[in-house]
């Protein structure tokens, strides 16, 4: 189970990778790059998870002495809260830059901006 | 077709890696050291019934506060990056209209919306929220508003009134930590209370209410400037 989730993250990952190689529109680039993120975090709560486990939470059920041997490994879960929202700032910024590069040029081609071409 | 090719061997390579990763991957059976630390002592020093949220506000808060802080650059950078040549005489694009459903459906849900926003970062010690979900919670309000009036302005003022002192507040608590308890950033300043309570674990509540008002602050900033954007 645990493998079939971390193979849907790095297929994911790689359908990113995928659309921000092979298109050159800005938009289309930007929406590639939001799925390869989601592939990455897809991949590290996967890694925390462990079988016959329940989530890194204190109830009734689940109690202080118990959590030991009744939790999974809440680190990967706290590194993807992070992830997830320095990613949400990372693809505003990138569809503010993307409108900025279509205001001065009318396009959002990536083949029409060639100052950095080398 | 040759960037095509090419694009597609190299992630056929990326694949491989991949595929070596998975295969080679073993679920764990218990706990690494570090996460059998915070399994142990959250309840005790923290005080907080979740524990990812334990090590988000207070084991790696100071981590947070990095996270805050490159959040609240982003916005900062969407604003200027959007703000410089605006134009502001220009003819306004005339919009569909926007539909009954939607505006009577935004008046309703939006106060409803904001409410679970509150109860989500309030929570976050308990339940699976805290201060970014519910952040994000707020931010959707926003969105729906903004979808119901594409033509609303947000008082950028406010906006940054509330996301100022919010980040103010969150440094103020954490440097009190450094005084009256551990460190910086330490929740003992307030009692750590019961496990499971809503006023327990010490300022972890009020720490994630001020990052749910800083978040959500700074994602509705970045929609209003988006959608104060004309000519897409």
């Amino acid at each position: 189970m645990v493998h079939l989730i971390m193979a849907t993250g790095f297929l994911l990952m790689l359908i990113g990778f995928y659309g921000a190689l092979t298109n050159r529109n800005l938009l289309r680039m930007i929406v590639a790059f939001s799925v390869a993120d989601t592939g990455i975090n897809v991949v590290l709560v996967a890694m925390g998870y462990m079988r016959g486990r329940t989530a890194p939470i204190l109830d009734g059920a689940v109690t202080a002495r118990l959590a030991l041997a009744r939790i999974i490994d809440p680190v990967p879960q706290s590194l993807v809260l992070t992830a997830i929202v320095i990613g949400l700032g990372v693809t505003a910024m990138m569809l503010a830059f993307a409108y900025k590069l279509y205001q001065r040029r009318r396009s959002l081609d990536i083949a029409k901006f060639t100052e950095l071409k080398w | 077709m040759v960037k095509r090719i090419i694009a597609l061997l190299l992630l056929g390579a990326i694949g491989c890696l991949f595929a070596s990763l998975l295969g080679g991957y073993r679920p764990d059976g218990e706990l690494n050291l570090l996460a059998r630390y915070y399994a142990e002592k959250t309840a005790a020093d923290i005080g907080a019934a979740n524990i990812v949220t334990a090590i988000v506000v207070t084991y790696r808060g100071l981590d947070t506060l990095g996270e805050v802080t490159v959040l609240f650059l982003a916005a900062t950078i969407v604003g200027l990056v959007l703000k410089q040549g605006h134009p502001s005489g220009q003819a306004l694009r005339v919009l569909a209209p926007v539909g009954e459903l939607l505006t009577t459906g935004s008046r309703f849900l939006a106060p409803l919306i904001f409410l679970l926003a509150l109860y989500v970062f309030a929570n976050g010690h308990l339940t699976p929220g805290g201060g970014f979900q519910g952040g994000a919670i707020i931010a959707s309000a926003m969105l729906l508003l903004l979808l119901a009036a594409p033509r609303r302005h947000f008082s950028h003022g406010l906006i940054a009134v509330v996301e100022s002192f919010s980040g103010l507040f969150y440094v103020a608590t954490g440097t009190l930590g450094l005084f009256l308890a551990g460190g910086f950033l330490d929740n003992r300043i307030l009692p750590i209370g019961t496990l499971g309570e809503l006023f327990s674990a010490g300022t972890i509540p009020l720490i994630y209410s001020l990052i749910g008002l800083k978040v959500g602050t700074e994602f509705s900033s970045m929609l209003a400037h988006l959608s104060e954007t004309e000519e897409l």
